[in-house]
């Protein structure tokens, strides 16, 4: 039976990407922001999932102005790095697994998630990022990956509670799946940030900070906060933070912190990372 | 307008791309599409009045295209994830693109970034002032 062992945060600032490309992540700028995710590396590697379900937003690379889907669930045999005018990113194409996608979606739909499913889907800095940032520069990604797309570019996007609840139900949904499997769940964006209009450049320390903690141990309260005070309080590009509630959603009730990195800036933004595993894996206490 | 849009308009400095704003935009942000592409790139680049003549888009953002006035493109209808193909197409970052919303000088805005961006205090609500 498949079961979810692991989930994580993290920002996935598209400069991360060009820097690590361009082997830069030493320099002064730099170094501070990656060293936060020296132990993750480390723990990554010692224990790769058999599956990733990323949840990430894409940005004006696969969906254009024509068409503008809540969620998107990624069910095709591979996803290759998009062209998002500078060229594809030199990483591996990704590797999908259709068969657990394909009970993912129904799973969720019958479970009253009404996705959106994509047999061809080229995938950009928001999936991209965040596996360079945990697996580094491989031949090829040390696991399978399922993306999960989420509409946070035209208002309104879902809400922090309508992320939570699917989450939730991703949670079911891999536990009723016969194979073997062990699956992490990573819901990527953020934190505050904004790229847009005379407020551009908008950073909230305090309340990312409170974010991580509550999404540690309130998650039922953090999802009630609507989309204005995520703006308000985050930016307006910070509103990508309701991503992260999809990956708490699957964890189930409780979680152990195993590492969390707060740095400012990565380019116009806040970055977050946080590692957490399930207290309860299938009925098992985590060690 | 409902409640839930007009509530964004109290934020300073803000413009939330709502699905109103997506239908006004609609061709702009098209038309910044096309630029993912190399060859429409060099086109547009060759002549940008006549690449942009291409396109059923108003003068007015065709105008502010030409002026890469990003805050008025965010008013007739952009957002800035469109509109990144058009300064991807300038050889600009987004650090570099977006410091021209805030009327800093590049330099300035890279330091404030550094510094650890800009407070919120201030920059919360018209009505409440802070």
């Amino acid at each position: 039976m498949a079961r979810i062992t692991a989930g994580l945060t993290t920002s996935h600032v598209p400069a991360i990407g060009a820097s690590i490309d361009h082997g830069r992540t030493q320099e002064p700028y730099w170094q501070p922001l990656f060293a936060g995710y020296d132990w993750t590396k480390q723990w990554a590697a010692a224990d790769p999932p058999d599956v990733v379900i990323l949840v990430y937003n894409d940005h004006a690379s696969a969906f254009t102005p024509e068409f503008v889907p809540t969620f998107a669930l990624g069910c095709g045999d591979e996803f290759p790095p998009a062209d998002e005018g500078y060229g594809p990113r030199p990483v591996p194409v990704v590797q999908g697994d259709p068969d657990l996608a394909a009970h993912l979606a129904q799973s969720l739909i019958l479970d009253e998630f009404d996705l959106t499913l994509l047999y061809k889907l080229e995938v950009d800095h928001g999936l991209t990022v965040p596996l360079s940032l945990v697996y580094g520069q491989p031949e090829a990604w040390p696991t399978r990956v399922i993306p999960l797309a989420v509409n946070v570019v035209q208002y309104p996007p879902p809400t922090g509670h309508r992320c939570y609840m699917l989450g939730k139900a991703i949670r079911r949904a891999v536990h009723s799946y016969p194979e073997d499997l062990s699956v992490q769940v990573w819901g990527t964006g953020g934190m505050s940030h904004q790229l847009q209009g005379p407020r551009a450049g908008f950073i909230n320390s305090k309340f990312d900070i409170s974010f991580i903690d509550r999404l540690v141990t309130d998650p039922d309260a953090l999802a009630q906060i609507p989309h204005l005070e995520y703006v308000r309080e985050a930016g307006s590009e910070g509103i990508e933070l309701v991503m992260q509630l999809i990956m708490r959603g699957a964890m189930g009730p409780e979680v152990k912190e195993l590492h969390r990195h707060y740095h400012v800036p990565g380019s116009n933004t806040a970055i977050g990372h946080l590692v957490v595993q399930p207290l309860d894996i299938l009925g098992q206490e985590a060690g | 307008m409902s409640a839930y849009t007009s509530e964004f308009d109290d934020i300073p400095g803000t413009r939330v791309f709502t699905a109103a704003r997506a239908k006004q935009g609609y061709h702009l942000n098209q038309f910044c599409m096309s630029l993912m592409k190399a060859e429409n790139r060099e086109r547009f680049k060759a002549d940008e009045r006549a690449y942009l003549d291409e396109w059923p888009m108003t003068e007015e953002q065709k105008q502010a295209v030409l002026d890469r006035d990003y805050n008025r493109l965010l008013d007739l209808g952009g957002n800035i994830y469109f509109l990144a193909k058009i300064f991807a197409t300038d050889g600009l970052s987004y650090l570099q693109a977006v410091s021209t919303m805030t009327g800093m000088p590049i330099d300035e805005y890279q330091q404030m970034m550094v510094s650890g961006g800009r407070s919120p205090d201030g920059w919360r609500s018209v009505q409440e002032g802070n």
